[in-house]
C-alpha cells in the first residue's frame, strides 16, 4: 500500500538551521531516500518553501483569498514523502528512520492513500 | 542532528518571541535579556532530559519570567526583611500567551532597537544583539571593529533605550502601521549593511541571512502586508547573487559581468513566489518596486537578456513615490541601454549639485561620457569617481576605465 509521509516541524526553528546544519540533514535524508529508491518504494517527494510564501483560498460562495498558511499551529508542514509499504508497521519504521535522519523537535504523520495519480511528467 | 544543535535552534527561534513577551511583562530589557538567559540555560538541562516542550517559546517566558521573580524576591528579602510581599503572578497563562498580544510584543522588540536617537549602525548592532542573539564578538567580526568597541556601542545604545518611554500598551491600528514601516526600514538597513561588504566575508553575509530571517518572521507576524512580502522578495532576490558577486581574488564583480548560473535558485524561486503574492494587492511600495526591478534581472538569464524598458519604467514609478536623486542616476543606467547615453547624461548633469561627493555618480558619469567619445571629460569625472571611492575595490574598477581609455587615446 502506498502511504504519505508528511513532515512536520516549526519552520522558524529549521529556519535558524545553518547552511551546513540543514546541507548536513538532506544529506542524511538524501540516504534513507536513495535506499527506498533502490527497494523501488519511492513515489514523488517534495520540500515546501516557508509558509511565508503560503496563500490560502477559502472555499466558499465567493471564494477568499488570504495570506499565509491554512492554520496558524507551532508547526508547520515542511514536505512530504510518497513511500510504498507491506505494512502499517514498515511505514512506521520507515518514518523512523527519516526521523533519525533528521532528528529535531517535529512530527511524522503517516497517512496511508486512497488515491495516487502519478502525475504527468512535470518536472 | 544533536540534542544540541536543535535545542540551540528553537532557543534561536523562539527568542523574539521570548524576550517580547518578558520585555512587556517587566518593562525592563536589561532584566528580560537576563532571564531569557536563565531560561534558555535551564533549557540545556531540561529539554535533553524531559523532551522538548510543545510550545518552546511559552515555556521559556514562564520559566524565565518564575526566575526573576524568584531574584525579586530575595533582593527584597536582603533589603526589607520582608519576605511577604506578595508578588503579582495570577495573570493567566492564556493572557500571556495569547497570539495578538504575541504579535505586537515582537513589534515592539524591534521597534525599541529603531529609536530615532540611535545612528543607523547602532540601531543594526542592537537589534542583532537583542533580537537576534547574536554575541558581541560576532557582531564585531561584522563590522570590523574590536569586542570592546562594539561592546561600548552597544552599551550606549542600550542606555538611549531605557532612557526612552516606549509605550508598553496595545499600538492601535496607525501605531501599529508607523512601527512596521520602521522595523521595516531597520531589517532593510541590517542586510545592506552585509550586503556592502567589499569582498566575500562570511560574518558579513550573516547580516543577510539575519536580515531575511527577521523579514520572514514579520511576513508570519503580519501575513497581508504587500510592503513586508516586497522587502522579503527584495532581499531574497538580492541575497541569491551572493556566489557570483565576488571573483576568485574575493574582488567584487559588478552585476552585468556576473556569472549567473552561480546565482542561487532557491532563493530566486522563493524571491519570485513572495513577489507574487504582494503584487496581487495592487498596492505598490518602494520596496515592491524594487523587488520587480530584482526580479527583472533574476529572471534575464544574460545580460543582455534585461528588459531594460521595463526597469527605466519601474525606476520613474520609484521616483514618484520617493524623489532622490539616487533614485534618478540609477534610472540614467537604464536609459542609457534602452535610449542612449546621451539621454541618460542629460537626465543626471542636473543631479551635479546634490551628489558632488557620490562615487556612482561621477563613476556613471564617466562611463556615459566615454561612451560618446568625450574621452577628455571622461577621465576628469572618472578621476573625481577615485577620489571618493569608498573601497579599494571600487576604486580599482574604475581605474580599469582610465587605463581602457589611455588605450584609446
Amino acid at each position: 500500500m502506498l502511504y504519505a509521509i508528511f513532515c512536520y516541524d516549526s519552520e522558524a526553528a529549521v529556519g535558524a538551521w545553518s547552511k551546513e546544519k540543514d546541507d548536513q540533514v538532506m544529506a542524511q535524508l538524501g540516504e534513507v531516500t536513495g535506499k527506498l529508491a533502490a527497494q523501488k518504494r519511492l513515489g514523488p517527494t517534495a520540500r515546501l518553501m516557508p509558509t511565508t510564501a503560503a496563500t490560502t483560498i477559502r472555499k466558499g460562495k465567493q471564494p477568499l483569498v488570504l495570506d499565509g498558511p491554512f492554520a496558524e499551529t507551532k508547526e508547520q508542514l515542511l514536505g512530504f514523502y510518497i513511500v510504498d509499504c507491506e505494512s502499517l508497521e514498515q511505514a512506521i519504521e520507515t518514518a523512523q528512520e527519516l526521523a533519525r535522519a533528521s532528528a529535531s523537535a517535529g512530527a511524522f504523520e503517516i497517512r496511508p492513500l486512497k488515491f495516487f495519480n502519478p502525475g504527468s511528467g512535470v518536472s | 542532528m544533536t540534542d544540541l544543535a536543535w535545542i540551540e535552534a528553537a532557543l534561536i527561534a523562539a527568542r523574539p518571541q521570548a524576550l517580547g513577551a518578558l520585555v512587556r511583562y517587566f518593562r525592563d530589557v536589561d532584566l528580560a535579556e537576563e532571564a531569557f538567559q536563565d531560561a534558555s540555560l535551564r533549557a540545556l538541562k531540561a529539554w535533553p532530559e524531559n523532551g522538548p516542550p510543545r510550545n518552546p517559546a511559552a515555556w521559556l517566558i514562564l520559566v524565565g519570567r518564575n526566575i526573576a521573580i524568584d531574584v525579586a524576591r530575595r533582593q527584597r528579602k536582603q533589603t526589607t526583611l520582608d519576605d511577604e510581599v506578595p508578588i503579582d503572578d495570577s495573570d493567566t497563562l492564556a493572557e500571556r500567551l495569547d497570539d495578538a498580544q504575541y504579535r505586537d510584543d515582537v513589534l515592539r522588540l524591534l521597534f525599541i532597537c529603531c529609536h530615532p536617537d540611535l545612528s543607523p549602525s547602532q540601531q543594526i548592532a542592537i537589534a542583532l544583539r537583542i533580537v537576534s542573539g547574536l554575541s558581541v564578538k560576532q557582531i564585531s567580526r561584522a563590522f570590523l571593529v574590536t569586542e570592546a568597541a562594539m561592546e561600548q556601542r552597544i552599551t550606549r545604545a542600550k542606555r538611549a533605550i531605557g532612557e526612552a518611554a516606549v509605550p508598553f500598551e496595545a499600538p492601535d491600528a496607525d501605531e501599529r502601521a508607523h512601527r512596521l514601516e520602521a522595523v521595516a526600514a531597520m531589517v532593510y538597513l541590517i542586510f545592506n549593511e552585509g550586503y556592502s561588504a567589499a569582498r566575500e566575508d562570511a560574518d558579513r553575509a550573516q547580516l543577510c541571512d539575519e536580515a531575511i530571517r527577521l523579514a520572514r518572521l514579520l511576513v508570519r507576524l503580519f501575513p497581508g502586508e504587500p510592503e513586508i512580502m516586497g522587502l522579503t522578495a527584495l532581499l531574497l532576490l538580492q541575497h541569491a547573487r551572493l556566489p557570483a558577486r565576488f571573483d576568485a581574488e574575493g574582488n567584487v564583480v559588478l552585476l552585468e559581468a556576473q556569472d549567473r548560473r552561480r546565482w542561487n535558485p532557491e532563493m530566486i524561486a522563493e524571491g519570485l513566489a513572495m513577489l507574487d503574492k504582494a503584487m496581487r494587492h495592487r498596492r505598490p511600495g518602494p520596496y515592491q518596486i524594487q523587488a520587480a526591478i530584482a526580479a527583472l534581472h533574476a529572471r534575464a538569464a544574460r545580460a543582455q537578456d534585461t528588459d531594460w524598458g521595463e526597469i527605466d519604467l519601474l525606476y520613474a514609478t520609484l521616483e514618484r513615490l520617493q524623489p532622490s536623486p539616487v533614485i534618478t542616476l540609477n534610472r540614467a543606467v537604464a536609459v542609457a541601454k534602452t535610449r542612449g547615453p546621451a539621454a541618460a547624461l542629460a537626465m543626471i548633469e542636473p543631479l551635479a549639485d546634490k551628489l558632488d561627493g557620490y562615487f556612482h555618480f561621477f563613476g556613471v558619469k564617466g562611463a556615459l561620457l566615454e561612451q560618446l567619445g568625450r574621452a577628455a571629460e571622461a577621465k576628469k569625472a572618472f578621476t573625481q569617481a577615485i577620489a571618493l571611492a569608498n573601497t579599494a575595490a571600487e576604486a580599482a574598477h574604475i581605474r580599469m576605465h582610465l587605463d581602457e581609455l589611455q588605450k584609446k587615446s
